[in-house]
C-alpha cells in the first residue's frame, strides 16, 4: 500500500466556509423550489396591491386636507333677497378687517345658480326662486379651531345675523373617518400577509430541513457550525424570494396601474389626489425586498432552532 | 482535566443512558494516546456505536468526565463543538455520503467546511482519490458507486482533514475480507502520520491484522480492561516522533 498523500491541514482555520455556490450546492435546488416563489409571488402581489391602496388613500386624505384647511363658508340664510345681498356685502366687510383672515370672496349669484340648477332647474333663478343662502368663501391662515370660529361668529353677530358659519373640514369629518379606517385595513391585510408569508416560509424551510436532514447531520459532524447551515438554507429561500418576490412585484403593479386608469377615468375631483407619486412607487418597490428580508429571516431562525437541538 | 496535553481523550466513570432507559455505558474509563491504533470490540448491543458517539462529538454523556485534546468537553460551550469536531474524522457504519454530490465534493466536503479556497483543495483531493483508487470516478454520484467503492470515499472523506483523531463504525462491516484489509492498510498508513484511529468491529480476525493495536472490549455496557493497559496505558512513543 502507497503512503498516503500530503493532506491537506486544514482543520479549523476558519468559519467562513460554504459560502456561495459551495454552499448551496449542498441542497438539491429541487426541495426548495416548487410552490415556495409562487407562494411569495402570490403573497409580495397582495401587499403591494393592499400598501398601493394604503398610500392612495393616504394623498387622497392629504389632498383633501390641504384643500379644504382653512376653508371656512358664511352662509347667509335670509328669505329677503335685498336684505341677504345687504347682510351678505356687511359681512364681508366686517370679516374682511379681521386678523387671519387671508382671502375673502363672495359667492356671485350667477354662480350659486349653476351650482344649484342641476337639482332644481330653472325654478333656482328668476323671480319665483326659491330663496337660497348667500355664500362667502373664507379662507383663513393657520388652523381653524372652534375658538377662532366662535370669535369670527360674534363679529358678524351685529352685521350679519343671519350668518351661518362653519368650517369646510367639519362636513368631511366622517369622510376622513373612513379614509382613516380604510387606511388602518390597509395596514392590517399587510400585516396578516406577512403573518403568512412567515408561516409559508417557516413551513416551507421546516421540509426541506427535514427532506435534507441527513446532508444537514453530516455537515454538522464535520465540524460546520450552526451560521454555515443557516446560511445555506437562507441563501436557497432568499433566492427563491426573490424569483417570487419580482412576479408578485410585477402583477402587484399592474394590477395597480390599472385599478389607478380605473379610477382617473371617473374624473371625479376627489379621487385626483388619491395619485401615487414617485415616493410611493418607491415604497412599493420595497415590499418584495422586505419580503426577501423577511423569507431569509425567518428560514435563518427556523433553520438555527432546530440545528440547536442538535448537540 | 488531563494537564499533561499528551492524552487526547480522557473518560473518567462515564455513563451514557438514552432517556429514562438503563445505562447503555456504565463506569467507562480509559485513556486513547496519540498515534495508538485501537480496536473496540463487543457483542451487538454492548454499546461501541454508543462510545463512538460520545467520542465523535454526537453525543454527550449522562454522567461521568470526558476531555479531549486537553478540553473538558462537558462543561464546553456548544459553539466550541465545532472547532473540535474539525480535528475528527469519522466513518460511519453506514458511510452517510451526500447523495447528489460527486465523489470529488464529497471528499472536498470537510475542507470546504473548514473554509479552505477551491484553488488549495484541488490536489488534495484528487491525490486522496487516487489514493483510495477511484481516481477515475471523480464525477460518479454515491448511487452509482459500489458498496466498497462508496466505504472508500467515506473513509477518503474522513481524512482528508488530516485528523488528531479517527473514528470508524464497522469500516468493513459490509466488504469482502480482501477489501477489509485493503481499508485497515488505509487506516494503518494514515495512522502512522500520526493518527489516534479507533476502529469499531465485530470481526476478531481483523485485530490480529494490526499487530501493535490495543483493544477494547465492551461487555453489556462495561468496559473490560483486565490488564489495566487502557487505563493506565504503558507509555508508548507517538508514531511521528
Ligand atoms: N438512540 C437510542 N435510543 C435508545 N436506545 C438506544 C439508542 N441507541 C442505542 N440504544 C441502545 O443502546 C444499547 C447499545 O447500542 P449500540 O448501538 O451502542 O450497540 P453496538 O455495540 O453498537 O451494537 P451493534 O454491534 O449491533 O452495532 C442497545 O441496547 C440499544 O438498544
Ligand atoms: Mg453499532
Amino acid at each position: 500500500m502507497k503512503s498516503p498523500p500530503v493532506i491537506a491541514r486544514a482543520i479549523a482555520r476558519g468559519f467562513s466556509g460554504l459560502s456561495g455556490e459551495r454552499g448551496s450546492q449542498l441542497l438539491p435546488q429541487a426541495r426548495l423550489a416548487g410552490p415556495m416563489p409562487w407562494v411569495i409571488a402570490i403573497m409580495i402581489a397582495l401587499t403591494s396591491i393592499a400598501a398601493a391602496g394604503g398610500l392612495a388613500l393616504n394623498n387622497l386624505a392629504q389632498a383633501a386636507r390641504a384643500e379644504l384647511s382653512g376653508g371656512v363658508t358664511v352662509q347667509i340664510v335670509e328669505a329677503d333677497p335685498v336684505e341677504r345681498a345687504r347682510q351678505a356685502t356687511a359681512a364681508a366687510t366686517a370679516l374682511a378687517g379681521k386678523p387671519g383672515v387671508s382671502a375673502i370672496r363672495v359667492i356671485p349669484d350667477a354662480e350659486l345658480d349653476r351650482l344649484i340648477e342641476p337639482w332644481l332647474g330653472d325654478a333656482a333663478s328668476g323671480d319665483a326662486a326659491i330663496p337660497v343662502p348667500a355664500l362667502i368663501d373664507l379662507h383663513l391662515s393657520g388652523t381653524i379651531t372652534p375658538q377662532r370660529l366662535g370669535e369670527l361668529r360674534n363679529a358678524l353677530a351685529s352685521a350679519a345675523p343671519s350668518a351661518r358659519i362653519d368650517a369646510q373640514a367639519d362636513w368631511l369629518g366622517p369622510v376622513f373617518a373612513a379614509i382613516s379606517s380604510l387606511q388602518w385595513l390597509a395596514l392590517a391585510l399587510i400585516a396578516l400577509l406577512a403573518l403568512a408569508s412567515i408561516a409559508a416560509v417557516w413551513l416551507a424551510a421546516r421540509s426541506a430541513l427535514g427532506s435534507n436532514h441527513e446532508t444537514i447531520e453530516v455537515v454538522h459532524h464535520l465540524g460546520g457550525t450552526d451560521a454555515q447551515i443557516a446560511r445555506i438554507f437562507q441563501r436557497s429561500v432568499a433566492r427563491d424570494a426573490l424569483l417570487g418576490g419580482c412576479a408578485g412585484l410585477a402583477i402587484g403593479l399592474i394590477a395597480v396601474f390599472l385599478l389607478a386608469q380605473r379610477f382617473a377615468a371617473l374624473g371625479s375631483g376627489m379621487i385626483d389626489g388619491g395619485g401615487l407619486d414617485v415616493m410611493d412607487w418607491a415604497i412599493l418597490a420595497l415590499v418584495p425586498v422586505a419580503g426577501i428580508v423577511l423569507a431569509a429571516l425567518t428560514a435563518r431562525f427556523t433553520v438555527l432552532a432546530a440545528l440547536r437541538r442538535m448537540l | 482535566m488531563s494537564g499533561s496535553g499528551e492524552d487526547i481523550v480522557q473518560f473518567s466513570n462515564v455513563g451514557l443512558r438514552y432517556g429514562t432507559g438503563k445505562e447503555v455505558l456504565s463506569d467507562v474509563s480509559f485513556t486513547l494516546y496519540p498515534g495508538s491504533f485501537y480496536f473496540l470490540t463487543g457483542a451487538s448491543g454492548a454499546g461501541k456505536t454508543s462510545l463512538l458517539k460520545l467520542l465523535y462529538l454526537a453525543q454527550r454523556p449522562s454522567r461521568g468526565m470526558i476531555s479531549m485534546f486537553g478540553t473538558d468537553i462537558i462543561t464546553l460551550p456548544r459553539d466550541r463543538l465545532p472547532g473540535l469536531r474539525r480535528r475528527l474524522g469519522v466513518v460511519f457504519q453506514d458511510f452517510r455520503l451526500i447523495p447528489h454530490l460527486s465523489a470529488f465534493d464529497n471528499i472536498a466536503l470537510p475542507l470546504r467546511v473548514a473554509g479552505v479556497t477551491e484553488q488549495d483543495l484541488q490536489k488534495p483531493v484528487a491525490d486522496m482519490l487516487e489514493w483510495v483508487g477511484l481516481a477515475g470516478r471523480s464525477d460518479a454520484r454515491p448511487a452509482t458507486l459500489s458498496g466498497g467503492e462508496q466505504q472508500r470515499v467515506a473513509i477518503a472523506r474522513a481524512v482528508i482533514g488530516r485528523p488528531d483523531m479517527l473514528v470508524a463504525d464497522e469500516p468493513t462491516g459490509n466488504v469482502d475480507p480482501e477489501m477489509a484489509l485493503k481499508l485497515l492498510r488505509l487506516f494503518e498508513a494514515l495512522n502512522r502520520l500520526g493518527t489516534t484511529v479507533v476502529v469499531a468491529t465485530h470481526d476478531l480476525h481483523l485485530l490480529k491484522k494490526v499487530p501493535d493495536s490495543l483493544i477494547m472490549r465492551l461487555d453489556k455496557g462495561r468496559l473490560s480492561d483486565p490488564t489495566g493497559a487502557l487505563r493506565y496505558p504503558p507509555r508508548r512513543q507517538a508514531a511521528l516522533s
